[in-house]
């Protein structure tokens, strides 16, 4: 027996006394124990029950399986039937196929919302004021920073995975069979899985111990669930995101391009994100001639992967791939396949509370529904007023990126897109360099660095508001949008300080 | 205004009752825009095309562009109404289509003249252009490039033209007569020659090997159907550097031997001949014309 009290400073070292002996030895076989000790639950309402889930509490959930989810509905109808009441509910994003949600909100189980974004009749009802309580919007950078902090306390977090083994190793594909659906990356549930006090894993796909790789590490999940029906996989993921062939953003993505070449952030070993939009994705298709002809190579691209990127990967010119969504089957394949294709979680891609991968970035290509003339950008309201869209990582990359294009037509039929002031800031014109529309580009006044560049290059720089003449005497100036005074949503920068706020629409007027 | 001599390279096709191409035709860099009241609109919606254009004449800015309008034949009826709103609306150049012969240009022209009058518009401001669609067009071709002062070009219509023929366009042999007639009689009369559309727009490789065709035999420029056309087609009218190297050496040989006060020049010890200097001094226009940023238009 160790004589503690001998040991000098023993109270400096260690207060857990001496070894008194091991635990008992186990005996039985692997096999033996997978059948035993595993954290499948019989059902949903079960593991609903273990977690001692209370009317009041949060439950999250990812958006990883897009407008194919149909765990969000499944859980909320069941957390409805057992009589759950006044429910918040945080997702990393919802989307239009949870329309469901409305009548929950009606009859009392869901009292509170917080997301990155909002589509279809939910959307819409919560823009005529449906809810009491403001929907709380968060970057996906903002969010991972509130779940950290304890801003945004989950209690329980229902996630669903495309396979899980039965101690709770859960991932978005299957490295044991070809099988099943594949979303690619996990990388905003796993904030959920790591902070909220109770994990249940909901999968399609229970597959051997250990299901490596994983995303979601089993000690950061209480339950598993087995389910014959995560989604639906044309909704969840489409096959290759397609260029555009659409010449309008083909010459936005040009000219995107040529600024970025111009701007000087286009060199070898430089970092970059792509949006999934077309002319942003179209974007990649001229700076990889670029690279070609320069012979130049990508040190690592960011953010949502698509089948563009990881094919420049697996062609040579980028080195690595930092992936917190997969947007098609490519990406999804490739995260599967390629060694250098890494999943990363939301705190590691954009969280300003810690050096985040958007810090290292040289330069990001962004949309815009609008963009007015202090170069503030909403991506959330459309131009009746109604939220039909999601943050994303728009603020989070605009301001870690060094060079943020944001890239839009300078109309949309009759609608135009460079305004006087945009409905809802979502983004601020502080970190937002350089706007690039089909008929000119504008530089940020806060970067005269870069209208050097860009006008040395030969190309023509406009003001933002010649811009946003422009539009005006195409398509004139639309009536303004009619609202109640009643506020439906609030608008959280990545810091979670209130950067604005989305009103009823009146349609009384 | 119309220019009578210009960079004509690409003229792009813009159906007339589309108002979303017609108002973003200028910013895709061709040289000309050709808004078309005739094939590519249906005949239930000439009025209202008709009127789009108009109004898209008065009212939007196309910058340096040359703006042409395809108007439907004076046969059909449609084209009288066409000149009296295209002409009225101050368009550059009224391209006429399936022009067989001169008499066709006269009738078009004499038009035009009383319109310009009725709308007090000075007699000679509206350019003209024959496109030649049928065996007999290409046949009075030189006749119909002489027709008028005002025809800035003639270009080659194919897809009737086959027709005519009882063929269809294959690897481009079958036009070659009508390019070399239309490209001649052109050149006979200082006019331009404007070669017909490719419409595979997905045959990239296939639209190149046409362009680098019309331009070795001399042409102008191409009738392009979609943006996506323009860039590979400026390329291709685009000198080479070795090309552009000869130029520049020839045009200092010259300049040295006009310093040195005699009549000959000569380069690698060979006589520069007069048309030799003709080629350089227009491959070196064109070099400056294509690689000069698209002029923009202050906002």
């Amino acid at each position: 027996m160790v004589e503690l009290n001998k040991i000098p400073h023993i109270n400096e070292i260690s207060n857990h006394g001496a070894f008194a002996g091991a635990g008992q030895k186990k005996t039985a076989t692997f096999r033996e124990r997978y059948h035993q000790q595993n954290k499948v639950v019989p059902s949903l309402e079960e593991a609903i029950r273990r977690t001692g889930l209370k009317d009041g509490m949060t439950i999250s959930f990812h958006h990883h399986f897009r407008n194919g989810d149909h765990i969000i509905n499944m859980v909320v109808d069941k957390l409805a039937e057992m009589g759950y009441k006044n429910l918040t509910l945080a997702a990393s994003s919802l989307a239009s196929v949870h329309a469901p949600l409305v009548r929950h909100i009606k009859n009392g189980v869901i009292t509170h919302i917080e997301t990155s974004g909002l589509r279809g009749e939910l959307a819409e009802e919560i823009s005529r004021g449906l809810m009491d309580c403001p929907v709380v919007f968060r970057s996906h950078g903002g969010r991972a920073s509130a779940i950290r902090s304890g801003d945004l306390h989950i209690d329980v977090a229902f996630l669903g995975a495309p396979s899980c083994d039965p101690y709770g190793n859960a991932n978005g594909y299957s490295r044991d069979d070809d099988d099943g659906i594949a979303c690619g990356s996990l990388g905003y549930a796993r904030t959920d899985a790591k902070y909220a006090d109770n994990v249940i894993i909901i999968t399609n796909h229970l597959v051997a111990y250990p299901n490596a790789p994983w995303a979601i590490p089993e000690y950061d999940v209480d339950y598993v669930v087995l389910t014959d029906d995560i989604g639906d996989p044309k909704g969840i993921m489409s096959g290759a995101t397609r260029y555009t062939k659409d010449p309008k953003e083909l010459l936005i993505a040009k000219t995107a391009a040529n600024v970025i070449e111009a701007t000087g952030y286009l060199y070898d070993g430089f970092s970059m994100q792509m949006g999934s939009g077309g002319a942003s994705l179209a974007t990649a298709r001229f700076l990889r001639q670029k690279m070609l002809d320069q012979h130049i190579r990508c040190r690592f691209a960011l953010g949502g992967i698509t089948g563009q990127i990881t094919a420049m990967h697996e062609e040579g010119l980028i080195d690595r791939v930092l992936d917190v969504q997969s947007f098609d089957l490519d990406a999804a394949l490739s995260l599967k396949n390629n060694h250098f294709h890494h999943q990363i979680g939301a705190t590691y891609y954009a969280s300003h509370m810690i050096s985040a991968a958007v810090d290292q970035l040289d330069f990001v290509i962004l949309s815009a529904l609008e963009i007015d003339t202090d170069f503030n950008v909403n991506v959330l309201t459309g131009s009746d007023g109604v939220i039909r869209g999601a943050i994303g990582g728009h603020p989070d990359t605009a301001e870690g990126a060094s060079l943020s294009v944001v890239v839009a037509p300078l109309t949309r039929g009759r609608i135009p897109t460079i305004v006087r002031h945009v409905n809802t800031v979502v983004t601020p014109g502080e970190v937002v360099d350089v706007v690039v529309t089909e008929q000119g580009i504008a530089v940020n006044p806060r970067r005269p660095d870069l209208k050097e560049k860009i006008e040395a290059a030969g190309l023509h720089v406009f003001t933002i508001e010649q811009l946003q003449r422009r539009a005006e005497a195409l398509v004139g100036v639309p009536e303004p949008i009619r609202y109640k005074d009643r506020i439906v949503g609030v608008v959280m920068y990545r810091d979670n300080t209130i950067i604005d706020v989305v009103r009823e629409i009146d349609e009384d007027a | 205004m119309y220019k009578k001599d210009r960079l004509r390279r690409s003229m792009m096709f813009v159906p007339g009752n589309n108002p979303g191409m017609i108002r973003d035709a200028h910013i895709y860099g061709a040289d000309s825009i050709m808004f078309d009241l005739e094939d590519s609109v249906a005949y239930t919606e000439k009025d209202a095309a008709r009127f789009l254009v108009y109004n898209a004449l008065k009212t939007l800015h196309f910058g340096t562009k040359e703006t042409v309008v395809r108007i439907n034949d004076l046969s059909s009826g449609l084209g009288v109404e066409d000149l009296e709103a295209v002409v009225r609306a101050g368009v550059q150049v009224v391209r006429l289509p399936k022009t067989d012969n001169a008499q066709d240009v006269i009738d078009c022209e004499q038009m035009i003249e009383r319109i310009e009058r009725e709308a007090g518009i000075p007699v000679g401001t509206t350019g003209m252009m024959a496109a030649i669609e049928s065996a007999n067009g290409v046949l009075n071709a030189v006749e119909i490039a002489k027709a008028s002062d005002r025809l800035i070009g003639i270009a080659l219509g194919a897809e009737d033209y086959v027709t005519d023929l009882k063929t269809t366009r294959s690897d481009g042999v079958e036009l070659l007569f009508a390019r070399c007639m239309i490209l001649n009689a052109a050149r006979a009369a200082g006019i331009a020659a404007l070669d017909t559309v490719f419409s595979n727009v997905n045959d990239e490789e296939g639209f190149i090997a046409e362009a680098t065709l019309i331009k070795k035999l001399g042409f102008d420029g191409k009738s392009v159907i979609n943006p996506r056309q323009i860039e590979p087609l400026h390329k291709v009218f685009m000198p080479s550097e070795k090309d552009l190297n000869k130029a520049r050496a020839i045009m200092e040989a010259i300049a040295e031997a006009n310093a040195r006060g005699s009549g000959v020049a000569s380069l690698n010890g060979k006589m520069i001949d007069k048309p030799v200097v003709t080629r350089a001094k227009r491959l070196l226009e064109l070099y400056e014309a294509g690689s000069k940023a698209d002029e923009v238009e202050e906002l």
